[in-house]
């Protein structure tokens, strides 16, 4: 019975991953894509904002294949915050 | 979830997809209706006259009458515009003659009272409008399937957007579960429960497979910055002013406080301006004229062509001309890559350039889509059922059980209710108040007492039973309507009104598709009850 709980909290944890963070990870991907995008701003927004919904999906289905919960975690944080950094270094008025 | 890949990707599969199964099984129906939303809303209005005879007439004749009456009706608009009588390349309706027109905006407002007329392109008589019947007709059906009911549209368009990603979520797990989707693909084995079931669920999916990963991401595009506002916000800003601007750019808008002049009847020829525009367009015909007059530009009259067909959806071929001298205008319709896109991707999920054989295609994809999340949703049951009745010592336990009292008061039930909605249409009081609204708490009610109905029996009977009440209640549409109007297939078929002759003879198929699953479950469990 205790590995149930556990299982169903490992199941919880990796459900919160995916829906929360990993579309944190996935705004911030989309954000980073259109601020690099080489084309008129408008049209980079548009483009990458479309984009998002299947950075999205790739990002939960990883959530859910990946073999430990610790990885998945680590692997939503991680590139998180470093994007999360390139995009404020590359905004307009940002670091750069 | 524990051991390789493809386990961890079947987990997904089946419970993202049991969890918004139900909510996705009603986007599909009322969705689906919208294929047909021009139909059904027809049928919802008998009283309107059969379809005029189009007739060719020559432009300057349309114009005349045209610019006559709307001299009358908006001495003082920012925008006219004529709709010449033609044919869309997709042939889906004929468009006939009318007028439009917008007034100035009063201080403040964005936007001036539209409105507009039909009227007969040889006399020139303004149509009478025939008041129909109060109805929420096809259009509060389909819209059910993104702004659902009874619910604040914000909050419901979201809901929506979430069992949509789940959607796009259990389509690639479902796709990555099998490793010869191909083979499987081919695969059936009927009379084998729950392999059948699988099998079925496989076919089905597979087959239109295209329509549903298009359908499904389309449908997410529709809301782009709303379910994924962090690009916008992050680049331009999230205020209401950010937004306009981002749109402005996009859509090359005239900004908010451009200046306009009441519109005048055009000095040069804009029959010439018709021809120019139909040599270069050539099999394409010519939709509509419009005329406006900002006060940087002057007036000027645009030749806009038929985009029935277009995928680049809101944004027809056209012509600018200076409505003083008939000169060609220079414009900038051209669109980015960005848009096309989105454009594209808009008209897909709505098929209005679609055919007659493209659009039944359409509506067939929509209900596999149905037959899909419905045999997904019953082959999580079968697939328990044995082990929850091992466990439960012989009875299902709660949470199996409210599956399927789920599974048959959607699959079967929500069909019913929308049955009823047309009923309702037929029978609620002309003059009732609040009629419209009265029509969609009939189908609510239905549905409602359908849920209570597969509660209050036992399994396989609630399905036979709720089956036999489908096959009543779609199979007698067309009689309803012999009775109550006289706009029955009596009366247009020999007409050839196949819009109004399809909506019965469409009622009709379902019936017959109903009867023929209660017949094979019938025999099945028969069978299976001889054998025990």
């Amino acid at each position: 019975m205790k590995s149930m709980t556990r299982y169903r909290w490992m199941v919880a944890s990796r459900i919160l991953a995916a829906v929360v963070v990993g579309y944190a990870l996935a705004s911030a991907i989309s954000i980073l894509l259109a601020l690099i995008w080489p084309i008129p701003k408008a049209e980079a927004v548009l483009a990458s904002t479309m984009l998002s919904f299947a950075i999205y999906a790739a990002v939960v289905l990883w959530v859910f294949a990946t073999k430990s919960v610790l990885r998945a975690w680590i692997g939503l944080l991680i590139p998180l915050a470093i994007i999360s950094l390139l995009c404020w270094w590359l905004m307009p008025g940002g670091a750069a | 979830m524990k051991e390789g890949f493809r386990q961890s990707m079947a987990w997904l599969h089946t419970w993202v997809g049991l969890l918004v199964g139900w909510v996705l099984f009603f986007v599909f129906v009322t969705g689906t209706t919208g294929y047909v939303n021009g139909e059904i809303s027809r049928w919802m209005q008998p009283e309107l006259p059969l379809p005029r005879q189009l007739i060719e007439v020559p432009p300057e004749q349309v114009l005349g009458f045209a610019f006559d009456r709307l001299e009358q009706v908006a001495p003082d608009a920012r925008m006219w515009s004529v709709t010449l009588p033609h044919r869309g390349l997709a042939q889906r309706t004929d468009r006939e003659a009318t007028i439009a027109w917008e007034d100035m905006p009063r201080p403040g407002l964005e936007r001036g009272r539209r409105g507009n007329e039909g009227f007969d392109p040889v006399t020139g008589a303004p149509d009478q409008p025939v008041e129909g019947r109060a109805t929420g007709a096809g259009w509060e059906l389909y819209e059910m399937h993104y702004a659902l009911h009874y619910i604040n549209y914000d909050v419901a368009f979201r809901i929506v957007g979430v069992c949509t990603m789940f959607m796009l979520l259990a389509i690639i797990s479902g796709v990555i579960t099998h490793k010869k989707i191909f083979k499987d693909f081919f695969t059936f084995r009927p009379r084998k429960g729950q392999r059948s079931w699988l099998d079925a669920h496989n076919v089905i999916s597979v087959m239109a497979l295209p329509f549903f990963i298009m359908i499904t991401y389309s449908g997410l595009v529709f809301y782009t910055f709303q379910y994924m506002p962090a690009v916008k916000n992050v680049v331009y800003g999230a205020s209401e002013k950010h937004l306009r601007q981002l749109y402005d750019e996009l859509f090359k808008r005239d900004p908010v406080d451009k200046a306009f002049e009441a519109v005048k009847r055009p000095t040069a020829s804009v029959p010439e301006m018709i021809a120019t525009a139909q040599t270069a367009w050539g099999k394409l015909p010519v939709a509509t004229v419009m005329l406006r007059h900002p006060v940087d530009e002057g007036a000027y009259v645009e030749v806009i062509g038929d985009t029935s067909e277009s995928l680049n959806r809101g944004f027809p071929p056209k012509l600018r001309f200076n409505a003083e001298t008939g000169e060609r205008m220079t414009l900038d319709d051209k669109t980015n890559a960005s848009m096309l896109t989105r454009n594209v991707m808009l008209a897909l999920h709505e098929g209005h350039f679609a055919g007659w054989w493209l659009r039944w295609l359409y509506f067939l994809s929509g209900v596999l889509g149905c037959a899909m999340i419905g045999t997904g949703l019953v082959l999580w049951t079968v697939k328990r059922r044995n082990n929850h009745l091992a466990k439960h010592g012989g009875q299902p336990g709660f949470g199996h059980r409210l599956v399927e009292v789920l599974n048959v008061g959607t699959i079967v039930g929500l069909p019913v209710a929308v049955a009823a909605y047309f009923w309702a249409n037929r029978l609620l009081p002309i003059e009732m108040a609040n009629r419209a609204e009265w029509e969609m708490h009939c189908l609510f009610a239905t549905w409602g007492w359908m849920f209570m109905y597969a509660a209050l029996r036992p399994l396989k009977r609630s399905w036979l039973e709720s089956l036999y009440i489908a096959v009543a209640a779609f199979g007698l549409i067309p009689l309803l309507n012999f009775l109550t109007t006289d706009k029955h297939l009596g009366i247009t078929i020999p007409y050839g009104d196949w819009v109004l002759a399809g909506f019965d003879l469409t009622m009709l198929g379902f019936a017959a598709a109903f009867a023929y699953m209660a017949y094979k479950l019938k025999k099945r469990w028969l069978k299976q009850e001889a054998a025990a």
